[in-house]
């Protein structure tokens, strides 16, 4: 059995130890928002913060996140409220099929918390292990920065 | 002069769709049949649109939403008519039926970038007959004439300040009879349509929530990873199942048609499975398919005649008799669509019911043929489309192979079943767009105008062997071969167009523009090539041979105009453009583009486009920025290639796509219109290889003829 935290959560999962997060989270806890894309952490779809940063959860075993904090997008959410990046991505009309938004969403998310105010080399440095094959990448770097100014205002 | 038939994609499923038999089943009965969700007090005045008792308005969308913001500028159309706020509405995906099938075809499916085009008169008369019907709910509450009200906001106002909202007129409205034809607001009255439009499903896009095929379930239900056959065409010769059955959490080893299924409890499990299970193949002739040799015997066809594609004037014979010839070949390789979203399907199979949960664009077809593989009768299988996590033509398959197989799992398990593919499992799975080849050969007058165009086509058939060759394929020419080189807009007199079509073990497929992925690039890169070898800048040129085409030179002037053309730029840069028709849009880009080393960067795209009035410009702007990062991993890397059979890429390290890094600033500017609105899906797509070729040439010397660019030792800075 291995322990960590979920969300905020604890959590105990009984399965393989090599099984990935990835699968753990949406199979065992069904928490599907955090998606398949690769499996060999090319793509960004699978990505969660670990201990608060960025982590492909398709090639992390189940036995490395023990006693861990593992966020997913559907932690993002705190009391209701939307983190300043889906806003950002809500208003700069980012998403078009969606998948990777959710990786996305959270390498923003974890790039932000490391960098107040990234510039287009820490962007492209923080957001090129995400792939878009809608090509959304314009509207991305957009709701980063948006999202940078509205943190930054502590707002 | 001799001219082969023309038969669009449209006219094609509109023949294939009324004709029935040619998918061999009849296209559905009574759109009362129709299963739509809801509360029986509902006001379902039609199949698209539900209003309940509590004010909540259901837009009912039957094209699959597979990024393109179809599940926004639908309801858009209805809101406007309907007078409520677009942001209460909610949305819901269409069951299959026959009341959500094409206007015109009767088939349901998502494609030809035509879903605003066909549903533009018809989603606008669901809106205003409801409206109506709610306005004469309200005159009959209160008794007074219809003239006297008004629809606004989801609300019936009347004289006084009398209010009434379409929750409190459910009841009434429900016996009003259904009024035909009611009149259409004027375009100039318009609130919604026109005016950029956030997307409705944001919000659960960034949230998680967004339920993709992927991510359905049903109690009880097994997942299968699938071995299929490491070449095209092979079959199991034995299977040894013991390594796949000592795995933890497999339940079942069962065969399938397409291959052997390792059934498991997770999907972990299913797919170390499939990792220990050992299948002999019988390869079949598939495993001699290697893409080297495919190019030097499409090059070989080339040089011999093919069917007729396309005559004008007396074809080649100009073209002997030129003052100046020039000739080239392009080379194309064969493509994957690579959604984000790996293939998968969840079946779960009763007596006498199959339940599917998927992504596909198909609905129609997917009925039949997986009520074929159940057997069953395609009334008793139920589609639940979900959220498509990328489509590009991947999840329209004429056979559903995806669906099929998934049915045959769920069938041999006799348990629900999703069947979910691996990244390397899609990147190996066939149905590529076809490897293409050209040779173009120009007559030039001493003015250096195109007096005569012969060009050859050489690219399996997308078609041929389908439910539609019979209404698609005309003497040896499947259209979608061709479009893009069959409507040759610029002025040449002289045109003969010929079209070779191999038979390869390699299923090919649409891939988002079809032909004119490699018509656009073949056409736009050899007019640019005439262009230079006639002393004469690239646009002007396309100008002059464009005269009688308006609304190519309005997306043509438009580009190259917000583009700058003829500016001075940056030491090191270079422009190139490129202007293309297809699905009905006009689209011109302008690449500007540098070079260091071998290293390319694509700094800015501009593009304009004509796409008819324009529902939601955000979206028309979303799908071109699309459509060009598209077209640019195609240009800059997409190849599939294969020896002895095998498909040498698996993933996206081998098989790479643009990235934040290379991304360009992409400007998109919509030309103001009132025609009839077209699509927007594709036309963005066809002309990045070119325009960005066409800046190469200009920045180089070097003429790019065959993609993707890494073949040349380019790649992407």
């Amino acid at each position: 059995m291995t322990t960590f935290h979920v969300n905020g959560r604890a959590v105990n999962v009984t399965a393989d130890p090599d099984k990935p997060l990835l699968w753990v989270l949406r199979e065992d806890l069904q928490l599907t928002g955090t998606k398949f894309g690769c499996g060999m952490a090319l793509c960004g779809a699978c990505t969660v913060h670990l201990d608060g940063s960025a982590a492909r959860s398709c090639v992390t075993p189940l036995s490395a996140v023990e006693g861990r904090r593992v966020t997913t997008i559907e932690g993002l959410v705190r009391g209701g409220r939307l983190h300043p990046v889906q806003e950002a991505w809500i208003e700069q009309d980012v998403p078009q099929c969606g998948y990777c938004q959710s990786g996305q969403v959270m390498s923003a998310a974890a790039l932000l918390t490391a960098q107040k105010r990234p510039t287009d080399a820490d962007i492209d440095a923080a957001m090129s292990g995400n792939i878009c094959r809608c090509g959304t990448y314009q509207r991305i770097r957009a709701a980063i920065k948006q999202a940078a100014g509205r943190m930054g205002k502590g707002a | 002069m001799a001219s082969a038939p023309r038969v669009s994609r449209r006219q094609f499923l509109a023949t294939a769709a009324a004709g029935g038999i040619l998918l061999g089943f009849r296209i559905g009965t009574a759109a009362a049949a129709d299963p739509v969700a809801g509360a029986a007090s509902d006001f379902v005045p039609n199949a698209f649109i539900r209003i309940s008792r509590n004010n909540v308005v259901t837009i009912l969308v039957n094209k699959a939403e597979m990024g393109q913001g179809i599940y926004t500028s639908l309801p858009m159309l209805i809101a406007e008519e309907l007078e409520v706020d677009l942001k209460t509405v909610k949305v819901a995906a269409a069951p299959v039926g026959a009341a959500y099938g094409h206007p015109q075809f009767g088939m349901q499916f998502t494609g030809g970038s035509q879903s605003i085009a066909s549903e533009w008169e018809r989603f606008r008369q669901a809106g205003a007959t409801a409206r109506e019907m709610l306005l004469a709910a309200a005159a009959q509450t209160w008794g007074v004439d219809r003239a006297r009200l008004r629809a606004e906001n989801g609300r019936v106002i009347g004289p006084g300040g009398r209010v009434l909202t379409y929750g409190q007129l459910v009841e009434k409205a429900r016996t009003i009879p259904v009024p035909a034809n009611v009149p259409l607001k004027d375009p100039s009255k318009f609130k919604i349509i026109g005016k950029p439009t956030r997307r409705l499903d944001s919000r659960e896009k960034v949230t998680g929530a967004a339920m993709f095929g992927m991510d359905a379930s049903v109690p009880g239900m097994l997942i299968a990873v699938v071995a299929r056959s490491p070449v095209f065409g092979g079959k199991v010769r034995s299977v040894n199942e013991t390594g796949a059955k000592g795995i933890g959490g497999v339940k079942q080893v069962v065969q399938i048609p397409s291959g052997v299924a390792v059934v498991a409890d997770s999907f972990w499990s299913a797919k170390k499975g499939r990792d220990a299970l050992l299948v002999e193949w019988d390869e079949g002739p598939g495993a001699a398919v290697d893409t080297d040799a495919l190019e030097a015997e499409y090059d070989r066809l080339a040089r011999t005649a093919g069917a007729p594609a396309y005559r004008r004037g007396d074809g080649a014979a100009t073209l002997e008799t030129a003052a100046r010839r020039v000739n080239a070949k392009y080379d194309m390789p064969y493509l994957a669509h690579a959604p984000m979203e790996p293939l998968n399907c969840l079946v779960s199979l009763g007596p006498d019911r199959c339940e599917i949960w998927t992504g596909t664009q198909f609905q129609t077809v997917d009925q039949a043929n997986a009520a074929r593989a159940a057997g069953l009768k395609p009334e008793q299988v139920e589609i639940h489309t979900l959220f498509l996590g990328g489509g590009f033509g991947r999840r329209a398959t004429p056979s559903s192979d995806f669906i099929v197989e998934a049915v045959h799992v769920a069938k041999a398990a006799g348990a629900p079943v999703k069947t979910i593919w691996t990244r390397e499992d899609d990147i190996h799975g066939g149905y590529y767009r076809p490897m293409w080849h050209s040779s173009i050969s120009a007559g030039l007058d001493a003015a250096g105008k195109p007096q005569a165009w012969k060009h050859t086509i050489v690219g399996q058939s997308i078609l041929e062997g389908t439910p539609f060759a019979s209404v698609m394929v005309k003497d040896g020419v499947d259209q979608t071969s061709v479009e893009g080189a069959s409507d040759l807009a610029y002025e040449v007199p002289n045109v003969a167009l010929d079209l070779h079509s191999p038979k390869s073990p390699v299923p090919v497929l649409w891939w988002r523009s079809v032909g004119h992925t490699h018509t656009g690039f073949v056409v736009e890169s050899f007019i640019d090539e005439l262009a230079h070898a006639a002393g004469k800048d690239p646009y002007r040129y396309r100008r002059e041979l464009l005269a009688a085409h308006p609304r190519h030179l309005g997306v043509l002037d438009l580009a190259a105009q917000k583009a700058g053309w003829g500016t001075p730029l940056p030491a090191g840069r270079a422009r190139g453009i490129a202007v293309h028709s297809s699905f009905g849009s006009w689209c011109a880009q302008v690449a500007e583009v540098s070079i260091q080393e071998k290293a390319i960067t694509v700094h800015r795209v501009v593009c304009a486009v004509d796409c008819g009035r324009a529902i939601n410009p955000e979206t028309i702007r979303a799908q071109m920025e699309g459509g060009i990062v598209f077209g640019l991993s195609a240009a800059l890397y997409g190849q599939i290639t294969l020896k002895q059979g095998r498909v040498q890429q698996s993933n996206f390290h081998d098989y790479p796509v643009l990235r934040m890094s290379s991304m360009p600033v992409v400007e998109v500017h919509i030309v103001p219109s009132t025609a009839p609105p077209s699509g927007i899906g594709e036309p963005g797509t066809p002309l990045m290889a070119a325009a960005l070729g066409n800046a190469l040439f200009a920045l180089t010397g070097q003429r790019v003829r065959s993609l993707p660019l890494v073949r040349h030792g380019f790649e992407g800075a």
